[in-house]
C-alpha cells in the first residue's frame, strides 16, 4: 500500500506575524520556515502505518520554490520513502494545489493520500476537500484515529459536535486535526541518511494544470487590536465592574 | 445581481444558528435573493425553521434518506445541481460548511473564499489569515459562482419573522456509496450550546487535572454558562476536544467571556477575539492574556473562583 503526504512549508508557527505597512504583505523575509505542523501530523501518521505493516511506500510532496528542498529533506529524515517536488515560484492557492496532487496521484496511484486539515499561513482549510471531489473518492476530514481494515478505513473526525466516525472506501483522502499523533523527532544519523533517498523534481508547467488561483488579495491589514482593559484587585472590585456592564 | 444559496447546517433534526449567521452576511451585501437549502432524510422540520429567518426568500428542500447525516461526498454533487442559476453558494465555517463547501467549489471548478469575516462588496471580503495576525481583503471573479464559508462569529443571527414558502426539490445527482457514517459520540450536556452561547466560561492547562476542571463547571453552572478550554486543556485530557476554543478549534464571540488559567497563546485569542467583555484570572500577571483581556485579575484560581461564584450569590 503506497502513501502520498502533502508537505508544505510554511512560516513556523511561532512567528510572530508582521504584516507590512504598505499592506502589500506579510513580513516572510529572514523568518523561520517550517513545515506545516498538520502536514508533520500527516507523515507520522502515514509512517505509522508503515510501522504496522499497512503501508510500505510513503512518499511527500510539495509545491513550491526550488529551496523547498531541505523541507523536503526533513520529511525524508522523518521516515519518507521517497519525495516529489513540484517546482514552481508562485504560491499556488487550494485549487491549484488540489489539481496538481491529483496529477501527482495520476502517475503514483496511492492508496490513501494523506494532509493536514489546513495549512497555518491561508487557514484555508480547502485542499483536501478538492483533491477528493476531483479525484472522486472519499474525503475523511479533520482525523483523530484512523484504523485501516483491507480496503477500508474508519477514521474518527473531530466535528463541532463531538467526534463522528465514518467509515470510507480506499483510495481515500485523509485531512488530519492536531490530536490524530505526536510527530517524531528527526534524529541527526536520519538526517545524513535522508540525503541518499530519491527526491524528484518535476516542474509546475510540465503538468499542464489548469491555475485556479482565481481570487486575488489587495489588502493585508493588521487585526483590529482590543482596547487595553483594565486590572481588578480582588473579586469584589471584578464582580462591581461585571455589573456596572450589566453581564452578572 | 446576488442571488444567494445557503447550504443549512443542521442536527438532530434541529436547525443550527450558523444558517441564520450566513443570511446576515448574504444582506451585507445587499443579496437580490436568499434561499437556504435543506438536505436531510426528513427535512420538513428544520425547513420550517429556516422559513422563519427573516430575509430568507425561499427554503428549498432535497429529503433522501442519504441525506440522514452530513457527510460532504453526498451532499456536494446535489448541492451543485441545486446551485444552477445562483451568484453566491454560502455554508457556515463551521466543521460542517468546512467539510462540504470545498467539494462543492472543487465540483464547480471555482475558488473558495474561506471565513469571510466582513462584507466590502458581493465580491470583495475580509479573511483572517495566519491565525487571525493579518487580516486580507480577497476580490474574487464577478463572472463564476462565488462559493464562501461564512465565520459565524462575525455575524449576528438574522432574527425571526420571516415565512418564507418552502418547496421540495428534486435533482438528479450521482450519490456514491464510499462513504458510510458510523457513530456520533456527542458530548451529553445540559449546559448552553459552545458555540450559540452568550456566556462562556475556559478553562486552561492552569487548571491543572480533569478533577480540578469541576471548578470551571461549577463557575459556569452558576452564570448559566457554556463551557469551553484552550488547546493545551484538550491535550492534556482534561475535557473532550469539542471544548477546544481557538485557530483549529471553535471560533465564538459570547458577550462574556471568562479565561481562567488561560495564558493566551496566540492560537486561543483568535477564538475569541469577537468577544464582548473578555475576562481573564491568571496567576502570571505577565500571561498575554492580560494583553486583550477588558478585565483582568492575577492570583490563584482555585482561591478567587470559587470566591467568584460565592460573589455571585
Amino acid at each position: 500500500m503506497k502513501i502520498l503526504v502533502g508537505y508544505k512549508r510554511v512560516v513556523d508557527y511561532n512567528v510572530r506575524i508582521q504584516v507590512k505597512p504598505d499592506g502589500s504583505g506579510v513580513v516572510t523575509e529572514g523568518v523561520k520556515l517550517s513545515a506545516n505542523p498538520f502536514d508533520d501530523i500527516a507523515l507520522e501518521e502515514a509512517l505509522r502505518l508503515r510501522e504496522k505493516g499497512v503501508a510500505t511506500d510513503v512518499v511527500v510532496a510539495t509545491i513550491g520554490p526550488a529551496d523547498c528542498q531541505a523541507h523536503l529533506r526533513n520529511g525524508l529524515a522523518m521516515g519518507a520513502n521517497r519525495a516529489i517536488h513540484v517546482v514552481t515560484t508562485q504560491a499556488v492557492q487550494p485549487l491549484t494545489a488540489a489539481r496538481t496532487l491529483l496529477k501527482l496521484i495520476e502517475k503514483e496511484q496511492p492508496d490513501i493520500v494523506i494532509l493536514g486539515k489546513q495549512a497555518i499561513d491561508d487557514d484555508c482549510n480547502q485542499t483536501g476537500q478538492m483533491l477528493a471531489a476531483l479525484w472522486n473518492r472519499p474525503q475523511a476530514t479533520f482525523a483523530s484515529k484512523v484504523d485501516i481494515n483491507g480496503r477500508n478505513a474508519r477514521v474518527t473526525r473531530e466535528v463541532d459536535a463531538g467526534l463522528e466516525t465514518i467509515e470510507v472506501d480506499l483510495p481515500a483522502v485523509i485531512t488530519t486535526d492536531l490530536r490524530l499523533n505526536e510527530p517524531r523527532f528527526i534524529k541527526l544519523p536520519d538526517i545524513m541518511k535522508a540525503k541518499s533517498k530519491p527526491l524528484e523534481t518535476i516542474p509546475l508547467e510540465s503538468l499542464a494544470v489548469e491555475s485556479g488561483d482565481h481570487l486575488k488579495t489587495t489588502h493585508y491589514a493588521a487585526p483590529a487590536k482590543r482596547s487595553k482593559g483594565v486590572m481588578v484587585k480582588d473579586v469584589a472590585e471584578l464582580v462591581s465592574l461585571l455589573k456596572t456592564k450589566g453581564l452578572v | 445581481m446576488s442571488k444567494v444559496l445557503i447550504v443549512a447546517e443542521h442536527l438532530n433534526g434541529k436547525l443550527n444558528s450558523s444558517t441564520a449567521r450566513c443570511v446576515t452576511c448574504a444582506q451585507a451585501f445587499n443579496a437580490d435573493s436568499i434561499d437556504v437549502l435543506v438536505l436531510a432524510d426528513t427535512p420538513a422540520a428544520i425547513a420550517a425553521e429556516a422559513a422563519a429567518i427573516a430575509g430568507v426568500s425561499k427554503v428549498l428542500t432535497i429529503s433522501h434518506s442519504a441525506n440522514a447525516h452530513a457527510i460532504a461526498a453526498v451532499y456536494a454533487p446535489q448541492v451543485v445541481a441545486a446551485a444552477q442559476g445562483y451568484s453566491h453558494v454560502l455554508a457556515p465555517s463551521t466543521t460542517f460548511g468546512k467539510d462540504l463547501a470545498p467539494r462543492i467549489a472543487a465540483l464547480l471548478g471555482v475558488a473558495q473564499v474561506s471565513d469571510i469575516a466582513e462584507v466590502v462588496n458581493a465580491h470583495c471580503f475580509k479573511r483572517p489569515i495566519y491565525a487571525g495576525n493579518a487580516i486580507i481583503t480577497v476580490e474574487a471573479p464577478a463572472d463564476a459562482v462565488l462559493v464562501a464559508t461564512v465565520r459565524t462569529a462575525s455575524f449576528a443571527a438574522a432574527a425571526a419573522g420571516g415565512s418564507a414558502a418552502i418547496e421540495a426539490l428534486n435533482v438528479s445527482a450521482e450519490l456514491p456509496a464510499h462513504t458510510r457514517f458510523v457513530e456520533l459520540q456527542q458530548g451529553k450536556s445540559d449546559r448552553p450550546d459552545l458555540q450559540s452561547a452568550s456566556r462562556v466560561v475556559s478553562g486552561g492547562r492552569g487548571v491543572g487535572s480533569a478533577e480540578n476542571f469541576a471548578v470551571i463547571y461549577q463557575l459556569a453552572d452558576k452564570l448559566g454558562a457554556a463551557v469551553g478550554a484552550s488547546r493545551a486543556a484538550v491535550d492534556a485530557g482534561y475535557v473532550p476536544s469539542d471544548l477546544q476554543v481557538g485557530q483549529t478549534g471553535k471560533i465564538i464571540a459570547p458577550e462574556l467571556y471568562m479565561a481562567i488559567g488561560i495564558s493566551g497563546a496566540i492560537q486561543h485569542l483568535t477564538g475569541i477575539k469577537d468577544a464582548g467583555t473578555i475576562v481573564a484570572i491568571n496567576k502570571d500577571g505577565e500571561a498575554p492574556i492580560f494583553e486583550i483581556a477588558d478585565i483582568g485579575l492575577v492570583g490563584d484560581l482555585f482561591t478567587l473562583v470559587p470566591q467568584l461564584e460565592a460573589a455571585l450569590g
